[in-house]
């Protein structure tokens, strides 16, 4: 069964014809190009492959896009403002946040949703927010403090 | 934030000057502390693609045409195969090839010479269930998967042997015809001096027996690989692997063909670990499956068939008996190990090696024998995890010094300072030493965690452990030690060429370009070969444009393992832009008439430094040089110092240079639950020179995270002859959740053979980790674990036996029956002084 | 990548539609919500339906209506990130909070909903495995297979009931609301499950679960903790929910429910018995803690060994009642102990 759906991504309606049970992280990265997005296990296991819908962390290797006609969804692409960098991307990569990079999408998306929600947050509601995203890489030190550099950059009231 | 860098070169004499830029190279004029770029906290040249998600890992290529495979692979661990019949595969719509071993010249490989075992697809026998027997071409994923399912196979299933113990006893199933003996893959014995004669010297001597058990790199990328054959003959394969120049040379092997025609492109990879470090099924069926449909082929493994792909941590099983003098110094070690070395040889000969030639080089060992056995089983096989082969017997080794320091009651911080290897020295095992910062390491993590006031002294059993925050939990700190090498001094096929080529190419724009055969997993290898140009020719790092891995293109690395890429290539890269600023310089003195040696290189100028106004451009300075020189494009080459050991295995275990890390860890143990929190871990790594501090970190922190997963929760095991859990989440991969805070200090001692003194950091900071840990477990509970991981039902299980009164020991209870070999008996080479000049070809 | 079977996808806007479609296309057809359940089990080819009606639209399912002074009502498609952030649901239902807020990761939690984990399907590691992985080590009865690998004497399968918020809505007393075509029912959570590891549910296929009612919260005390090897993702292998409700100086009332560690969530009625009309001291926590341990039977078929789970059971029920007795050490919260 296909679908015609329109697909509202970083802000762009794509009018797409997919099969449904085609999930949200396939259709992001086969049918829009967005290779952004990574993918761990698509078993909901790993959080790689973390987009936002509506401003929070889902999992698109679980999500289909049928669900999602209304939806905002945000990937990595949409995280700058035309040529900006978001403060998370400019503080992981100042401090060294992404090593292989491969679940970094992932976790700016989950960061910039926290920071959203919760400006100023303490280094273990950091960790807490992140506890859905696996990293093999970094021991995870180097990534918390990118998130607490963009919170302070960000202008959080202390 | 808690990082803390720098330091002085205590500990180490320099035997040589020239240190800086390594043997054989032209120092700058500038001074050590006037580095622009080394030193600096510069982020990654690729970091920004990598935080907008540009960067193109191997399952991100979609080219036109493009059809998807699959492999279908083997239900059974031990099986021959009967028939495969493909005929309703082949016949499914969408489907445009399927193979089988047949559709593959009759040729096995291994990434060893000496272990040539492996098919893409078996064509005979399946050894362990996720073995490879055939491949699909279709035009989606999911038809390729159907298409799979209708594969008919037909096994007659073997017995299944799936334990080191399992394999010795059935001698009479055999599951690789080759090898040191029935299912013994190698049995290697080496002796340096007389250990008998040294515990008869010794006040106290231990005999301990420990267990390792296996686990995986866990990349979070998938391996994935694109295969594209062109009409004109020639191959194209993008591959996330960590090592093309391998996959290059073993692909023309398999697929019988010039390599001439071969291009293998490494595609950045996400998450390594030394698991991508083999040729596999999926490159080499996607290579067969282009060239036979005519379009590239992509396949993407999923999350089960990177278990089975595996190539990752031996399980071992290990024997160590040490004398020791009341004082704590060693007087002789000797060390035993059993290898599960899985169902292919894979990088296992030198595993076997590396369980035991690596342990001497961290503290004074005068006499030292090591035996060790690979046996094979029919699970995935093992091979180079993060510390290949050398977190076993470490684990080994420090904690058995943490029982003797007890017995000897010793400060287990204070005994080790007193025992370490001596700088510029050769060990037992004849390998050559340099610069030792683990005296400077020790100290750091002993003061920075407030050792003295934590550890508290040695309390005996009865006391228990100190007060805890509640009743429940106890709290406990524990150190270790361990050394590393940094790059090994052969390749895994024997030649006199380069283990590192680089091409530093100038153009008129000022812009710099830099070819180079390596490989970036993470570790920041790409950066590196922007920084060392950089910092020589005096411009900026983003004025590099760096071409890494692909073999149509750049020089031969051997690729991202063993520690080797920054010494290596930075030492390629060094000589190769000295090469180019030598003939800079010249032009540019010509012009400015003064001597080429009076001229510096920075902030993108080039000129005699108390004439600074007259500087010219970098640009200007190339447009000289081109004009005077021709194109300017210029090689550097590197090899290693050749300093085998002058003995049948010595090859395994030289090395440039040595790292070494000391490590602290303080825990808390439920003694209700057995759980382990873990609190802080404080580390001192001597890393030479941190050529970027910050990627230095970064390693580090993340070699501590993996060895928290291999002490506390990883393991790859195996039920009814499968893996038991080959998935995210029953594999348990430490969250942010179970990671403590991790405090990194690094040690400089500009090391003599070492890209302006670099040493390595990616793999040895992971070694000293899990001792620690269950060194702090004993702190906290008297709980001895000689086996990893350490789960709570252990800990839980040593405090029952401590309650009855028993040793409150939980670990392995026997070694197998099993002879090794004669022993080859060379003379310790202990305490001999390291040769004055290290023989490295191409340095001039 | 692993994918999805096809199916054809129906997303009803209304109850009606929903149970509609469901009793028209019977067997084939499944419900799903978040699908965080579902989509692994389908992709692993636990269930290939060809029909899957989907619950997202249907806006009567969501949110929380009412008050702990009467009890309140949380529609079954109300996401775990909801109900672990409800303020009347953290004050007077706390266990209810804790749990949803352990469930698997945030993001997840972010997806699947409350109904979803009421009827999170059972679990075996046996059994959520892919295809090929089953078919190696041999099939199960849950699915593909005639026996059980875990008990392979048994005529019944052993998977373990997995779900953090089951437990801990049975031992508040909480009731479901069941619609289909058939009409409505509303049934004690403890009557909606079954003790099979296949059929595990007492609800008919067709049936919908659209709510959850909590009764008045009337002085009830409540505590949920979970044993898992890591703080995050992991399923429950033991999960203990306590509710008590003191009379004075001594209990009440109380019910203490175990869940991981059978097909159902396991009551301990003789433990929960042993509580009333006494103090809650030490010596009185530890003798219903080793009669609460009674009814957990695990088998070797989830993380841990299963001698393990069972003596861990004692352990965490002993720790529940003392931190609803205000005996727990400070500084280590309920849901910390994980």
């Amino acid at each position: 069964m296909k679908a015609r759906l329109s697909l509202t991504v970083n802000g762009e309606t794509h009018d797409i014809l997919v099969p449904v049970h085609k999930t949200l992280l396939e259709v992001l990265r086969e049918d829009l190009g967005l290779t952004g997005t990574k993918h761990g296990c698509e078993l909901g296991e790993c959080g790689t492959c973390t987009v936002l819908v509506n401003g929070e962390p889902v999992l698109s290797c679980l999500a289909l896009p049928a669900d999602l006609a209304d939806a905002e969804i945000t990937t990595v692409e949409g995280m700058a403002e035309g040529g900006r960098l978001h403060p998370l991307q400019q503080a992981f990569a100042e401090l060294g946040a992404a090593q292989c990079g491969y679940c970094t999408p992932g976790i700016l998306l989950t960061a910039q949703a926290l920071l959203a929600d919760r400006p100023s947050p303490t280094r273990q509601e950091v960790k807490e927010a992140l506890a859905g995203n696996l990293c093999r890489c970094t021991g995870y030190t180097k990534i918390l403090d990118a998130v607490e550099l963009a919170a302070l950059r960000m202008g959080a009231p202390r | 934030m808690s990082v803390e860098s720098g330091g002085s070169s205590a500990g180490s004499a320099r035997a040589t000057d020239g240190g800086r830029f390594g043997r054989g190279a032209e120092p700058p004029s500038e001074g050590k502390h006037e580095f622009a770029v080394i030193g600096r906290p510069l982020p990654k040249i690729d970091a920004w693609a990598k935080v907008t998600g540009e960067t193109r890992y191997a399952d991100d290529f979609f080219l036109p045409r493009m059809a998807y495979g699959r492999l279908l692979r083997s239900p059974h661990a031990h099986a021959r195969i009967r028939s495969i019949d493909a005929t309703r595969a082949r016949a499914l719509p969408g489907v445009y090839a399927v193979i089988t071993g047949a559709d593959l010249p009759r040729v096995k490989f291994g990434i060893l010479p000496v272990s040539q075992d492996e098919e893409a697809l078996c064509t005979e026998k399946v050894r362990m269930v996720g073995d490879a027997v055939a491949a699909v071409a279709a035009v989606d994923e999911e038809t390729a998967d159907h298409a799979c399912r209708l594969i008919d196979v037909e096994y007659e299933p073997l017995r299944a042997l799936m334990s080191i113990e399992e394999s010795l006893a059935h001698p009479e199933v055999r599951i690789h015809e080759y090898g040191d003996g029935p299912n013994v893959h190698k049995n290697v014995a080496l002796q340096f001096g007389d250990v008998e004669a040294a515990f008869a010297r010794a006040d106290l001597v231990r005999e301990d027996v420990f267990f390792y058990e296996g686990n995986t790199h866990l990349p979070m990328e998938q391996h994935a690989a694109v295969a594209s054959a062109g009409p004109d003959g020639k191959l194209t394969l993008w591959s996330s692997t960590q090592t093309p120049h391998y996959v290059h040379r073993l692909l023309a092997k398999i697929l019988e063909m010039p390599a001439a025609h071969i291009r293998v492109v490494a595609t950045p990879v996400g998450g390594g670990f030394g698991g991508k470090l083999d040729p596999f099924a999926h490159e080499i069926a996607a290579c067969r499956l282009s060239q036979l449909t005519g379009r590239p082929v992509k396949i993407a493994c999923t999350r089960e068939e990177v278990f089975y792909i595996h190539r990752g941590r031996h399980p071992v099983l290990m024997w160590i008996k040490t004398g020791f003098t009341k004082h704590g110094e060693i007087t002789g070690c000797h060390l035993r190990t059993w290898l599960d070395g899985g169902a292919y040889g894979s990088y296992g000969v030198a595993s076997t090696f590396y369980t035991g030639v690596i342990n001497p080089v961290t503290y004074k060992i005068p006499v030292y024998k090591f035996e060790g056995a690979r046996v094979f089983t029919n699970k995935p096989p093992c091979g180079p995890k993060r510390g290949h082969g050398t977190p076993q017997p470490r684990f080994a080794l420090e904690c058995q010094i943490d029982k003797a320091a007890e017995q000897l009651g010793l400060d287990p911080a204070e005994m080790r300072k007193r025992i370490l290897a001596e700088p510029f020295t050769k060990t037992a095992n004849h390998l050559t030493v340099t610069t030792i910062g683990l005296g400077e390491c020790i100290d750091r993590v002993v003061e920075a965690s407030g050792w003295r006031a934590k550890w508290g002294g040695w309390r005996s059993q009865s006391e228990g452990a100190s007060a805890a925050p509640s009743d429940n939990r106890r709290r406990g700190v524990g150190i270790a030690c361990s050394a590393y090498l940094t790059g090994a001094g052969t390749a895994v096929y024997w030649n006199s060429m380069p283990h590192s080529g680089v091409i530093v190419r100038a153009d008129r724009s000022g812009g710099v370009a830099v070819l180079c055969g390596a490989t970036d997993i993470g570790q920041g290898s790409d950066s590196i070969l922007a920084y060392l140009p950089a910092e020589i020719l005096g411009i900026d790092p983003k004025d590099v444009h760096v071409h890494p891995a692909d073999t149509s293109l750049t020089p031969v690395d051997l690729g991202s393992y063993s520690s080797r890429v920054t010494l290596m290539c930075g030492m390629a890269a060094i000589q190769a832009s000295q090469r180019l600023r030598e003939v800079v310089a010249r032009a540019v003195a010509r012009k400015l008439e003064v001597d080429p040696g009076a001229l510096a290189f920075r902030e993108r100028k080039v000129g005699v430094p108390d004439d600074w106004e007259k500087a010219v451009d970098f640009a200007q300075a190339v447009e000289l040089a081109e004009a005077m020189h021709g194109v300017l494009a210029f090689a550097g080459s590197y090899a290693p110092p050749k300093r085998a050991g002058k003995y049948k295995g010595g090859g395994v275990g030289p090395s440039p240079c040595y790292s070494y890390s000391a490590c602290v860890v303080e825990l808390s143990v439920d003694e209700e639950t057995g759980e382990i929190e873990l609190h802080d871990v404080w580390i001192g790594h001597d890393i030479g020179r941190a050529l970027n501090p910050l990627l230095v970190e970064g390693q580090v922190e993340g070699s501590v995270y993996m060895g928290i997963g291999e002490a506390l929760m990883e393991g790859q095991v195996f039920r009814n002859g499968v893996h038991k859990q080959p998935s995210l989440l029953e594999y348990k991969s430490p969250t942010t959740l179970e990671t403590p805070e991790i405090h990194t200090f690094l040690v400089e001692t500009d090391d003599p053979e070492g890209p302006f003194g670099a040493k390595e950091a990616g793999q040895g900071p992971l070694l000293p980790v899990i001792p620690a840990i269950a060194n702090a477990v004993y702190h906290a509970v008297g709980v001895r674990c000689d086996e990893v991981p350490i789960t709570p039902e252990m800990i839980l299980k040593g405090l029952e036996l401590r309650r009855r009164g028993k040793a409150a020991r939980v670990g392995p209870e026997r070694i197998p029956r099993f002879t090794f070999k004669e022993p080859v008996v060379v003379e310790s080479a202990f305490g001999q002084p390291a040769d004055a000049i290290a023989v490295r070809p191409f340095a001039q | 990548m692993i994918r999805l079977p096809a199916f054809t996808y129906l997303a009803p806007r209304t109850l009606d539609d929903a149970a509609a479609a469901m009793a028209s296309h019977g067997a084939e057809a499944m419900l799903v919500a978040g699908g965080t359940d579902l989509y692994p089990n389908m992709k692993r080819r636990q269930f290939e339906p060809t029909v899957l009606v989907g619950l997202r639209a249907i806006r009567d399912l969501q949110g929380v209506r009412g008050g702990a002074r009467d009890g309140i009502t949380i529609g079954a498609g109300t996401t775990l990130s909801a109900v672990a952030a409800h303020r009347e649901i953290i004050a007077h239902y706390p266990a209810l909070a804790t749990a949803a807020g352990l469930v698997s990761s945030p993001q997840l939690r972010n997806m699947g909903t409350l109904g979803g984990n009421v009827c999170v399907d059972t679990r075996c590691n046996y059994y959520n495995q892919s295809y090929e992985w089953r078919k190696a080590v041999g099939f199960c009865m849950k699915k593909d297979g005639a026996i059980c690998l875990v008990a392979p004497g048994s005529p019944r399968c052993w998977a373990v009931s997995s779900s953090d918020t089951a437990p801990v809505l049975w031992s508040l007393g909480a009731r479901v609301r069941l619609s289909s075509t058939a009409g409505e029912r509303t049934i004690p959570v403890e009557a909606l499950y079954r003790d099979d590891g296949i059929e595990y549910l007492a609800k008919q296929p067709g049936e919908i679960l659209t709510d959850v009612l909590l009764p008045a919260a009337d002085g009830w005390r409540s505590a949920y903790l979970k044993l898992r090897r890591r703080g995050s993702f992991d399923f429950p292998v033991l999960g203990v929910a306590v509710a008590l409700r003191m009379d004075g100086r001594v209990v009440g009332d109380a019910r203490i429910v175990i869940g991981a560690v059978a097909s159902q969530p396991r009551p301990a009625p003789a433990a929960a018995a042993a509580l009333v009309g006494e103090r809650l001291g030490r010596e009185l926590i530890t003798r219903v803690a080793d009669l609460a341990a009674g009814p957990a039977k695990p088998l070797d078929n989830t993380d841990f060994t299963h001698p393990y789970r069972k003596k861990m059971t004692r352990v965490f029920v002993a720790r529940a009642l003392a931190s609803l007795a205000g005996l727990e050490p400070a500084g280590r919260p309920a849901e910390e102990v994980a």
